[in-house]
């Protein structure tokens, strides 16, 4: 392996971990406040790449940078607040008095609705709107030249979603209305934070994000059916490799699958779809919380 | 006592489907099939433990099957599913081994990234697997008579039947037995039950293996009926399916499963034909409208039915849960 692969697979790996990182930083920022793992998460990442492609179809031409980044941005917005809203009010909290079993069978059955919804709105021949790729152009590191919006944006977003959720989560009042419900729903009830609210509107981030990575995502890809499921898979694997709930966690890794992917594509082809489950059975063998969570007791 | 017949009913009724229309056979045969499996998963389900992944046991038994009878065609087919049942078993001991210290999502997701390997490997290693095309067997002889399709698919029929009525029997007597009580213990109560002497591990252990034994002959009985095993059964739609008809039919007594399978292999049939596109849609809504209206399944509601007022402990603690 030489020096162009080993940048060929830094870079690769950086642009998936920022896409990695952003969906699975929404399933466990639903999760943390609401105990509840969204199976259906993986959907609203596709539905957002979906939906971006629509909107970049309509108002993108592949030459101007902010018309075809607005379209990516609109098409997220859209879906993910829609989207959420309507599963939370219509479902999640519903069902939060219920067996975790049956919390996620509920989830799951909302998947399989959203995948069979998804075919028949767009269809199941691939579709490609790759206008804000071709609008920012190519950049060249040495012998390797690599997209700027690759290179420069999504680790740019990722590293801003990041640095900002922390900053709100400790620092603005609704932040740490979330950070208390998380803690302790009741608690934080009684102290007069209004915790449906509170439920809601992170529900509706946390879908926002899911639909943002994939609108980030669908200029650099085409979309297929089938893609809301492997992203599911993935983005469970880093949320599992980091611990529930854990922000800076996912970060960690998202990164580490992301390149771990990154370099079996190169070294070993044969064995790129295994890489994120072979992180996790290790990750989870050796440290059964994940990386970053502190062990719960169990409940007598 | 309507449960107590209903593994009964169900044989009789398959097997009269299956000889009036001869079309039938396979799909039956194929429901029974995952009445199995998903029998794996609901007994896994009580322990309030929700496997995405068992899918994987049921088609590493069924490659296994395939395999033997290509190298040895005389291999008769019980042998064959006696081979699929020790297949899964085996598996599911080696996993189990760490598999069982998990709980929730993790066991969960756990399951599902052991089966998504195996779904890589067998779609990679094409030399041994046959990569996405899978690989084929002939038919077996059975009761050491090599037939021909019908009087085998007929054979293969009568038999599966019968086996499923012998394995709803045995399942019952093991969830009424201590260790079965156990397994159940462990949703509503573990840390209870390890003050009482009994390892919750080596107790979700034997369940766990005995789980993935039962996918094993599910998938033994899945190659024998199509002659083609694939990786697609493996993968983790697959195994949602099976925690689909699990709780369809319920997890208070074993024939649950098989009721769900039935009502899902005639869903599908259904579907196929009127409902193409929206099959998983379909799917969605009666889980969730499942969730809401029925949690304890179909199972739980022919409990219910009984000619005289009997007592009913058994059920009536189950729909609490």
């Amino acid at each position: 392996m030489n020096a162009t692969l080993i940048v060929l697979a830094l870079l690769d790996g950086l642009t998936q971990a920022a896409l990695l990182f952003l969906v699975a930083l929404g399933l466990t920022l639903i999760f943390g406040v609401m105990r509840i793992l969204n199976v259906a998460h993986g959907s609203l990442y596709a539905f957002g790449g979906y939906a971006a492609a629509t909107a970049g179809k309509l108002i993108g031409d592949g030459q101007s940078i902010p018309l075809s980044l607005l379209a990516l941005v609109l098409g997220a917005l859209v879906v993910g607040l829609l989207l959420g809203a309507i599963i939370e009010i219509g479902l999640v909290r519903r069902i939060l008095h219920l067996d975790p079993v049956m919390q996620l069978l509920a989830t799951f059955a909302v998947f399989m609705i959203l995948e069979d919804l998804q075919r028949l709105i767009w269809g199941t021949s691939p579709i490609a709107v790759t206008h804000a790729v071709d609008a920012m152009g190519n950049l060249k590191i040495g012998a390797v030249t690599y997209t700027a919006y690759q290179l420069l944006l999504l680790p740019a977003v990722a590293i801003a979603v990041f640095f900002s959720l922390r900053w709100s989560l400790g620092n603005t009042r609704f932040g740490r209305q979330i950070m208390a419900v998380t803690h302790h729903r009741e608690v934080a009830q009684a102290m007069g934070i209004n915790a449906k609210k509170v439920s809601l509107l992170t529900f509706c981030a946390g879908a926002l994000l899911g639909t943002l990575g994939g609108a980030l995502a669908s200029p650099t890809t085409s979309l297929v059916p089938g893609i809301g499921g492997d992203m599911m898979v993935l983005s469970f694997a880093v949320v599992a490799v980091a611990g529930l709930g854990q922000i800076t966690g996912t970060a960690v890794a998202a990164l580490m699958i992301g390149m771990g992917k990154a370099f079996a594509v190169y070294l070993l082809p044969e064995l790129d779809v295994l890489v994120p489950y072979l992180i996790m059975l290790v990750v989870l063998l050796w440290r059964p919380q994940g990386l970053f969570a502190v062990a719960e007791a169990r409940r007598v | 006592m309507v449960l107590r017949a209903l593994p009964w009913l169900i044989a009789a009724l398959t097997l009269a489907l299956g000889l009036l229309f001869a079309w039938l056979k396979t799909p039956l045969i194929i429901a029974l099939s995952y009445g199995l499996s998903a029998l794996g998963v609901s007994m896994l389900i009580r322990a309030g433990q929700v496997s995405f992944g068992h899918a994987g046991f049921t088609c590493l038994a069924g490659y296994a099957v395939v395999a033997v009878s290509r190298a040895w065609p005389q291999t008769d087919a019980l042998l064959l599913l006696l081979l699929g049942v020790s297949v899964g078993g085996l598996a599911g001991a080696i996993t189990g081994l760490f598999v069982v210290r998990y709980r929730g999502i993790f066991f969960g997701m756990l399951n599902l990234a052991l089966s998504m390997v195996l779904f890589a490997v067998l779609g990679k290693f094409y030399n041994l697997t046959g990569g996405t095309d899978g690989l084929r067997m002939e038919r077996p002889p059975i009761f050491g008579q090599l037939l021909e399709r019908a009087g085998f698919e007929t054979s293969l029929l009568a038999v599966s039947s019968l086996l499923v009525v012998a394995t709803c029997w045995v399942v019952a007597r093991f969830y009424a037995s201590p260790v079965g009580q156990a397994l159940t213990a462990i949703k509503s109560n573990e840390v209870r039950l390890e003050y009482l002497g009994i390892s919750a591990k080596r107790v979700f252990f034997t369940g766990y293996v005995a789980s993935a034994a039962l996918c094993g002959f599910s998938g033994g009985m899945f190659a024998l009926i199509q002659g083609l095993v694939t990786p697609e059964m493996g993968y983790w739609v697959r195994s949602g399916e099976y925690v689909f008809i699990a709780v369809l039919g319920g997890t208070l007594h074993p024939v649950g499963a098989f009721l769900g399978a039935l009502v899902f292999e005639f869903l599908k049939l259904f579907a196929a034909a009127a409902l193409t596109g929206i099959w998983q849609l379909v799917i969605g809504v009666v889980l969730l409208a499942l969730i809401f209206v029925a949690p304890a399944g179909l199972v739980a509601w022919l409990a219910r039915i009984r000619p005289t007022r009997e007592p009913a402990p058994a059920a009536s603690v189950q729909e609490k849960a």
